[in-house]
Order: structure tokens, then C-alpha cells, then sequence
């Protein structure tokens, strides 16, 4: 009987002083970090540097960080969030991922067939993937599964694609892609170089057709977008002053493209 | 006097809880990367266990021994301790922010911390006063705080060496934390 009794008192005491000291002495979390982290996207991908969206409202709040840390942040979210922190908002050109690569099955060969784990971080364990060229898209869906937005998606041939309306340019895909091909890319760059194999020129055409074999098609079209470093046959688009569309008609690998 | 200084070498470094009882070893292994974090881990459970460790011994002398039912210390003094953590916590949160900022997640996380409660339950069995239970407890932890931080200062430097692929990381650092328990059993016999 004393043993209940006992263990009852005990439990008893406890309770009633840490309801007691929480009622008087408690600190009372600040309601103003609530409406930040309900004006952050709450995917707590951590593109911020902070531990989630409340470990960057509580930074936000405290000043400690300033708003625009946030890259998938809504323009219109972020204005509300200035208003509310009494801070102005740094502009910036809103930036979206785009999957440099064109290797789907249609256009690139295999090596080998590979029936191990449905996911591209082992897959490149196993001699670098499937693919002859093994700068390509393993098209296994690692980046798909780490978007926290759905916006990857991976086609039917083995290839992901980035849906730019639902992107919001947070980076997780960059971190998670073995082959390092997604980019992030400023949102008003059209069109753009679907290749990261820096091998030449035919070696790659022979692996993929959709390659970029550094022909120099589109820097001699238009100089000042397009350029292609010495010694790599790659073009690439200088994002500071994107291509136009129509510059897409002159690859012949259809690797510059949307 | 000079009980005192004997039991509080005997805790620090003859039956040092990590080293030589193996008491506490998952923070021992899990917070030792850095220093930094090895201090704040140490100063928390110094706080702590020299708190639990009056605590839990006033609940033996004034509660469970009158009654006779010291069998009930483990769940009672867990209850206890979970307590003690909880209300240390509001209380530091209210009244020091720098010193609650330090500690951080260390504070809570001693809750479940076997150090705590194993403190307080050799103090019972060994039937130690309040003074005497409250000394021993909070040089126990000065032990536990001593081998953290010795722990990871080795851990920052091995960071540095090549060791074999398949020692590196885990396997390396049991070895380590083997090698530092035997050099401390080279203090048994100092307290007698």
C-alpha cells in the first residue's frame, strides 16, 4: 500500500511543481515567430542554413538573419514577412533547378543493364551507373525524392526533368544528384545547354545523341550568350545575359533546348 | 576534511564514471566530437547531478527509508530526476538566457543520462548522508566532465591523422575510449 502510495506522492509533487513553476516562471514563446513561420514555406529543407523554417523564424525574429535567406519563399510571402519584421527586402532574380543533362533512352546508350536498388546514390556505386556516358542522368529519382515542392518529376525514359513553375530554387536537388547535373539557374534563362559531359566531342555523340559535342554552333550565332571554355568541348550560356529562344533551332544535338 | 578530499579524488579519477564504471558512455561517444561541446555537455551535468544527486538523497533519507521500501529508488529517483531537469530548465530559460543558450539541448537530453541516475543510486546503496551524497554526486560528474573533455580533445586531433579506412571513425574511437579507460586504471589504489 505505502509503495503506491509512494510512488503516487512522488509523482504528485513533481507534476504539481512543474505546473506551478511553469505557470509563474515560463517564458512565453513570441507570437511574432509563429506569423514569420506561417509566412515561410514550412518545407524545412534547410536551404537557409538554419535548422528548419522555425530555427530560421526564431533567427528572423531575433535579427540575427534578414529576410531573402529564404529561396523558396513566395516574392509576395516574403513582402508580408518584411512588413511584419519592420525590414526591407533584398531583390533577387528568383532562381530555378534545371537537370543538365538530355540522356533519356532514347538518346543515350547503355553499358550494362542494372537491376540493383531503384535509387541513383547506389546505382553510381555500381561502375557509375547504367549509362556509356557516366556524366548522364541515372533517371533513378534521387533528386525526385529529395524535392520537397514535387516539382522533379522522372520521365518514362529515364530522365528528370524539373517542372520550372513548381521549382522554387531551393537547392536540395543540387546536394542530391551524384552526377552534380542540376543547376541552379536565374528563372528568365529560356533555353538551356542539356549537356555536362566536358569529353569530345564524338566520344560523347557516340554514348548520346543528344550530347553538346562543342560544334561552336551557338557561340558563332551569338557571341555574347554563348561561349565555350578552351579545351572542353561544351558550350555554355553566360546567365548573366541569357540566349533568346530561337537560338535553340541552331544545335544540331538538340542539346540547347528548353 | 580528509574523507572528503579522498572520496572526491576517488570519484574524479579512481572510479571515474565513464572510464573505469562505464557509466554514461552514450554521451561520452555521442557529444565528444568537439570541445566546445564537450564543455557545455560537462557543465550541464555538473549542474545537474549535483542537484539530483541532494534530491534524490533527501527522497532515500526522509521517504523511502522510513517506509522501507528502497527497492522503489530506480523508478522513483527516474521520476524525481526527470523532474528536477524539467523545472531547472523553465527556471534558467526565466532567470539566465546566456547560461540556458550554453547548455542548449544538453540540459534535457541528461534526463535520460545514466550517469544521473546511477549517482544517485550508488549514493543509496552505499547509504551516503545529504552532505556527503551531494559531494560525491557533483565530483562525480567534475569525473565525467574531465573525461569528456579529455575525450574529445583526443577526438579533435585524431580528426587530423590517416588512420586505416576500416578503423576510421566509430571503430577508432572505441579503440581510443579503451586506451584512455586503461590509462586511468593505472590511479586504482590512489584513494585507499
Amino acid at each position: 500500500m505505502s509503495t503506491l502510495f509512494i510512488i503516487i506522492l512522488v509523482g504528485l509533487i513533481t507534476g504539481i511543481a512543474i505546473a506551478i513553476i511553469s505557470r509563474s516562471f515560463g517564458v512565453e514563446a513570441n507570437p511574432l515567430e509563429e506569423e514569420v513561420k506561417a509566412l515561410l514555406p514550412g518545407a524545412n529543407c534547410g536551404g537557409c542554413g538554419f535548422p528548419g523554417c522555425a530555427g530560421y523564424a526564431k533567427a528572423l525574429v531575433d535579427k540575427s538573419a534578414r529576410p531573402g535567406a529564404c529561396a523558396a519563399q513566395k516574392p509576395e510571402d516574403m513582402k508580408k514577412m518584411a512588413a511584419l519584421l519592420g525590414a526591407s527586402v533584398d531583390t533577387r532574380e528568383p532562381k530555378v533547378a534545371v537537370v543538365m543533362c538530355s540522356g533519356d533512352d532514347h538518346h543515350a546508350t547503355r553499358q550494362a543493364q542494372y537491376n540493383g536498388i531503384n535509387n541513383c546514390r547506389d546505382a553510381m556505386i555500381v561502375a557509375a551507373g547504367a549509362k556509356t556516358c557516366t556524366f548522364g542522368c541515372l533517371g533513378l529519382g534521387a533528386c525526385a525524392r529529395a524535392c520537397p515542392f514535387g516539382a522533379i518529376e522522372i520521365t518514362p525514359y529515364h530522365l528528370a526533368t524539373v517542372h520550372k513553375d513548381l521549382c522554387r530554387g531551393c537547392g536540395k536537388c543540387v546536394q542530391t544528384c551524384p552526377k552534380k547535373l542540376i543547376r541552379l539557374v536565374p528563372k528568365s534563362a529560356v533555353i538551356h545547354v542539356h549537356c555536362s559531359n566536358p569529353l569530345k566531342g564524338p566520344v560523347k555523340f557516340k554514348a548520346c545523341k543528344a550530347a553538346c559535342i562543342g560544334c561552336g554552333k551557338c557561340v558563332k550565332a551569338a557571341p555574347e550568350n554563348m561561349r565555350i571554355d578552351g579545351g572542353i568541348a561544351l558550350a555554355q550560356i553566360n546567365y548573366g545575359n541569357p540566349p533568346p529562344e530561337e537560338l535553340a533551332s541552331v544545335c544540331p544535338t538538340h542539346a540547347l533546348r528548353k | 576534511m580528509a574523507s572528503y578530499l579522498s572520496l572526491i579524488i576517488g570519484c574524479i579519477l579512481v572510479n571515474n564514471f565513464v572510464l573505469t564504471q562505464i557509466l554514461g558512455i552514450c554521451p561520452f561517444l555521442g557529444v565528444s566530437k568537439s570541445t566546445k561541446t564537450a564543455l557545455g555537455m560537462g557543465g550541464a551535468v555538473i549542474f545537474v547531478m549535483t542537484i539530483a544527486g541532494f534530491f534524490t538523497s533527501c527522497i532515500h533519507h526522509f521517504l523511502l527509508k522510513p517506509h522501507g521500501v528502497t527497492y522503489l529508488s530506480t523508478i522513483v529517483f527516474i521520476l524525481a530526476i526527470a523532474g528536477i531537469v524539467q523545472i531547472v530548465e523553465i527556471l534558467m530559460q526565466k532567470f539566465s538566457q546566456s547560461l540556458y543558450q550554453a547548455l542548449g539541448i544538453f540540459l534535457p537530453l541528461i534526463t535520460t543520462n545514466c550517469a544521473v541516475l546511477g549517482a544517485a543510486i550508488l549514493c543509496q546503496q552505499k547509504d551516503y548522508g545529504l552532505v556527503k551524497s551531494t559531494v560525491f554526486c557533483a565530483a562525480s560528474a567534475v569525473g565525467f566532465a574531465l573525461a569528456l573533455l579529455l575525450f574529445s580533445s583526443i577526438r579533435e586531433r585524431m580528426e587530423l591523422s590517416r588512420p586505416p579506412l576500416c578503423l576510421k571513425g566509430l571503430p577508432l574511437t572505441l579503440i581510443t575510449a579503451g586506451l584512455l579507460a586503461m590509462a586511468f586504471m593505472g590511479f586504482s589504489g590512489l584513494g585507499n
